[in-house]
């Protein structure tokens, strides 16, 4: 039975069918984990066979899982040694999902540190490698989530995005990403890192896939008092709806581009127009100001996030805190001190405000936004020291959606010269996962993504 | 001494007696529980987890607001407010900090008694918060308990409109009346679940004449004090103190000061943070609230004690009367419904009612109906033919000799039962206690 490559929906059929069990399923990619673990470091935790006790639409189902996430009984550090011992008396509402509908939590995933980065590489347990290219990055900050799928470790994955932490490793492993709505999928239970702006979504092989988590992951909780009580609609319905869309270009999104990545994008935008979709130029603000909004919005809730890491709990003192986690905190400190919260976080609320404004404007006009994920495709390790604000500059063009709170999946669109992944994002309007997935697995259904999932998965066969 | 003007504020914090916590589902109930408990991974600040708000604790929140007559903001939020301390958990309270639920309120002390001239004090604001957990030092340790972490907490602020103790003190005993009537929490002091803090200082009587909002350039807080003569005694103490400090060309530090209720002076605890220093921002894991007016309608707020005690003046009730019946909801109740009772040809008017609940402690657990029966017998005293009576007796006597004996023996009960002869004989037309004394009278007579 040749399961390599097979995603989440393929699995459930053969496991349906009998064609294999789900204790083999579950020891083919634990073998797989055992091989190519040591290579990638995507994996902090591995969790020994815990058989689910529940039965749904992802029985069997193996699932790597962001080591945000509290997991009951089960490690949870953000990677940061601050949490090094840190195992969680109780359950995430994201993995009680899954967990529910038969999912099997077969190990929790690298990240930057308190999901501060975009390359993985300010984890206190080292830098995941990107399966792509050894020497490089995965991204971030949901590195080890992307590094798993792409090698097919784990045939799906959880990650959060708080700008750009979902999309851009999904980009740069050549992957699908989804961020949902804000407020779309529970908070409760992921380490807060911007509490404003964090979102758990998945990382997968196909939009169906993706459909199908968010399907069992969106809704309201009432432990989290800004989820969303706005109705689900039927995710795997919605991504056949085959609809012809009115598609926003913005120029905004091509400048200080890779030329390669730009191209690349562009070419994907043609192939959308002769599948029979509308292109229209939209004009939004430049994603530049973006930046600065996120940087000080950002930081500001670090810094009130981490105040709770006071050494008197948890077993690790604050001087376990590694660089970038100081860096923000005292950032965050200053742009909340009196004198200075009305200069940055105040004028960086307000800022915030136009930018949703500016989404709300250009989607009067047209059904989805589309641009490249990331200005450059995966950075080789130790890059990051050339920029101090290496993850902002990265995230640039993610985090205009994340600040408006808008729904975002990133689609792979080709490789450059070097064999390296380019994403393009689509991003719909509030509450409107159904359309952009719609336009992605009509893409997907067209162009196979250029063959770039499978050819990511055959290097480790 | 009478040179400076003392000026002194009030904040106060009341534990809501809702069932559950702020911003989760463990019980806000917290007294006498084994440490940490009663916690969750909310109230202990765990990684990940959110806070939900008490929908309850912001309808009381409310509530209090308007019987302190205060302007119930339509739009309010919960903000962070920063500071490090081991019995807080996640690094920073929730609480309020720009947008208060109620605010610009004032409560006049025009009911109390001790207070002819009337007194208005302004409410500056009333907030929501989140209670913090509880150290417990152990010989050279120090332990935490997590079980009061998260119990919702109102803050009253007051304007600085007191120059005295004993206004204080006035004020605050109506205040614990006020919230006892709402319902909204026990106020006990004992237990925590009402703490006082005076904010004092004092200036020149020329500088505070010229402009009343002028305040003085330093201020000192008087924290944890668990009654309202401690409160009284503590601001005595810091008012003198400040003023001596002042003739002397000294400026008071601005400080949080502890109370030593034994010594009764007050000393330092540590000097006072700005409130720049806590870096308010708004919690962004809670939506900002919006009351409609609808919505604040349909709080209402019950007869307050003060306006109770106006009525009962009506009602012609003596002032000092009115004012005593008013401390106790139980006791206004119990006057409230035997009144109800009244009849005309009973004889009993509300006075008298006033009068048997305020004298006899022991009454106020009694059923009106009961209450009533009793007010009338004794405002209708039975009459009794003393001739009539004293045959009778004599001729009982003479027919129960048994219990004569008895009685001579010191069988107290024999007596009940000659009263009950008598009363017999009478046919219920004697007062049983008249009988008695009669009784006893003729039989140590015959001794």
């Amino acid at each position: 039975m040749n399961i390599l490559g097979k995603s989440i929906s393929e699995l459930r059929y053969l496991l349906d069918k009998k064609d294999i069990s789900e204790d083999e399923l579950f020891n083919f990619f634990k073998k797989r984990i055992s091989r190519f673990n040591p290579k990638l470091n995507a994996f902090l935790t591995i969790v020994d066979k815990s058989k689910s006790n529940h039965v749904g639409l992802l029985s069997g189902i193996p699932f790597a899982i962001k080591d945000n996430f509290c997991t009951q009984n089960i490690r949870t550090t953000a990677s940061s040694k601050v949490l090094d011992n840190f195992i969680p008396p109780y359950e995430s509402t994201v993995t009680k999902k899954l967990l529910n509908s038969g999912s099997i939590i077969i190990g929790k995933t690298n990240m930057d540190a308190w999901a501060h980065g975009s390359s993985t590489e300010t984890s206190d347990y080292g830098v995941t490698k990107n399966p792509w290219d050894l020497t490089r990055v995965a991204g971030g900050s949901s590195g080890g989530s992307s590094a798993a799928v792409s090698s097919y470790i784990t045939p799906a994955a959880i990650g959060s995005e708080t700008a750009g932490s979902i999309r851009g490793p999904a980009s740069w492993c050549g992957l699908v990403g989804l961020k949902p709505t804000y407020g779309r999928v529970s908070r409760y239970g992921l380490i807060a890192m911007g509490s404003s702006l964090d979102c758990p979504g998945p990382i997968t092989l196909t939009v169906k896939d993706a459909a199908l988590i968010l399907q069992i992951i969106a809704g309201k909780d009432k432990f989290d008092a800004t989820s969303s009580n706005n109705k689900i609609p039927n995710y795997l319905d919605s991504i056949n709806q085959n609809k012809k869309l009115k598609i926003g270009v913005p120029e905004e999104y091509f400048y200080g581009l890779n030329e390669e990545i730009k191209i690349s994008v562009m070419n994907s935008i043609s192939k959308m127009k002769q599948m029979g979709h509308q292109l229209k130029k939209v004009k939004l603000l430049d994603p530049k100001y973006a930046i600065s909004v996120y940087t000080i919005i950002q930081r500001s809730e670090v810094s009130s996030n981490l105040a709770r890491y006071d050494g008197i709990r948890f077993g690790n003192n604050r001087s376990t805190f590694a660089a970038e986690a100081k860096r923000r905190i005292m950032f965050g400190t200053y742009t909340l001190s009196y004198g200075y919260y009305d200069a940055f976080y105040k004028k960086a609320q307000k800022v915030r405000t136009l930018i949703i404004e500016d989404f709300k404007n250009a989607f009067k006009d047209v059904d989805v936004i589309i641009g490249p994920t990331m200005p450059i495709t995966a950075t080789k390790i130790g890059d990051i020291n050339k920029y101090p604000f290496f993850g902002e500059l990265m995230d640039k063009l993610t985090e205009p959606a994340a600040e408006a709170g808008i729904p975002a999946i990133n689609i792979p669109v080709g490789l450059d010269k070097q064999g390296l992944p380019i994403g393009a994002s689509i991003m719909g309007r509030w509450f409107d996962e159904e359309t952009i997935l719609d336009l992605a697995n009509q893409f997907e259904k067209e162009t196979d993504f250029f063959g770039v999932i499978k050819k990511g998965i055959n290097n480790y066969k | 001494m009478d040179k400076y003007k003392p000026v002194i504020g009030l904040e106060i914090h009341v534990e809501l007696k809702t069932s559950s916590k702020m911003f989760c589902q463990c019980a806000a109930d917290y007294f006498g529980k084994e440490a940490n408990s009663n916690t969750c991974p909310v109230c202990l600040g765990l990684p990940g987890a959110l806070p939900v708000p008490n929908k309850k604790a912001i309808e009381w929140t409310i509530l209090i607001g308007k019987a302190l007559n205060c302007k119930i903001n339509p739009v309010s939020k919960f903000d962070r407010k920063h500071y490090f301390y081991p019995d807080l958990p996640k690094g920073y309270q929730i609480s309020q900090y720009d947008e208060p639920i109620a605010s610009h309120g004032d409560l006049e002390l025009v009911s109390n008694p001790r207070h002819p001239r009337g007194v208005r004090v302004g409410i500056t604001r009333v907030h929501l918060e989140e209670d913090t957990g509880k150290l417990l030092h152990v010989g050279a340790e120090t332990l935490v308990d997590f079980n009061r972490s998260g119990v919702p907490l109102v803050e009253i602020v007051t304007d600085p409109d007191f120059d005295n103790a004993e206004d204080v003190k006035v004020f605050l005993e109506e205040l614990h009346t006020i919230i006892r009537y709402l319902g909204v929490s026990d106020a006990d002091m004992e237990k925590g679940s009402m703490r006082m803090e005076p904010n004092i200082s004092a200036m020149r009587y020329e500088i505070r004449a010229k402009s009343e909002k002028k305040l003085p350039n330093y201020k000192v807080e008087v924290k944890n004090i668990n009654s309202f003569n401690f409160v009284k005694k503590a601001i005595e103490y810091e008012i003198e103190r400040q003023i001596d400090l002042l003739k002397v060309g000294k400026t008071p530090a601005q400080e949080t000061r502890g109370f030593d209720s034994k010594k009764g002076v007050t000393y330092t605890q540590r000097s006072k943070e700005e409130a720049h220093d806590y870096r308010y921002f708004p919690e962004p894991d809670i939506p900002p609230m919006t009351f409609s007016q609808k919505y604040i309608n349909t709080i209402k707020v019950p007869e307050l004690p003060q306006n109770k005690v106006i009525r009962y003046v009506h009602q012609g009730l003596k002032y000092i009367d009115a004012f005593t019946l008013t401390r106790n909801k139980k006791l206004s109740h119990l006057f409230e419904v035997t009144s109800l009772k009244i009849k005309k040809q009973d004889n009993v008017k509300v006075t008298d009612i006033a009068n048997l609940i305020i004298n006899k402690k022991e009454y106020i657990n009694l059923s009106e109906e009961v209450l009533y029966t009793k007010l009338r017998e004794i405002k209708n005293p039975i009459k009794t033919d003393e001739k009539e009576l004293d045959a009778l007796i004599k001729h009982l006597i003479k027919i129960n000799k048994q219990a004569v004996e008895d009685y001579k023996k010191g069988k107290e009960n024999a007596i009940m039962f000659l009263v009950g002869q008598v009363m017999r004989e009478m046919n219920g037309k004697a007062d049983a206690n008249i009988v008695r004394e009669r009784l006893i009278l003729i039989l140590k007579s015959k001794k």
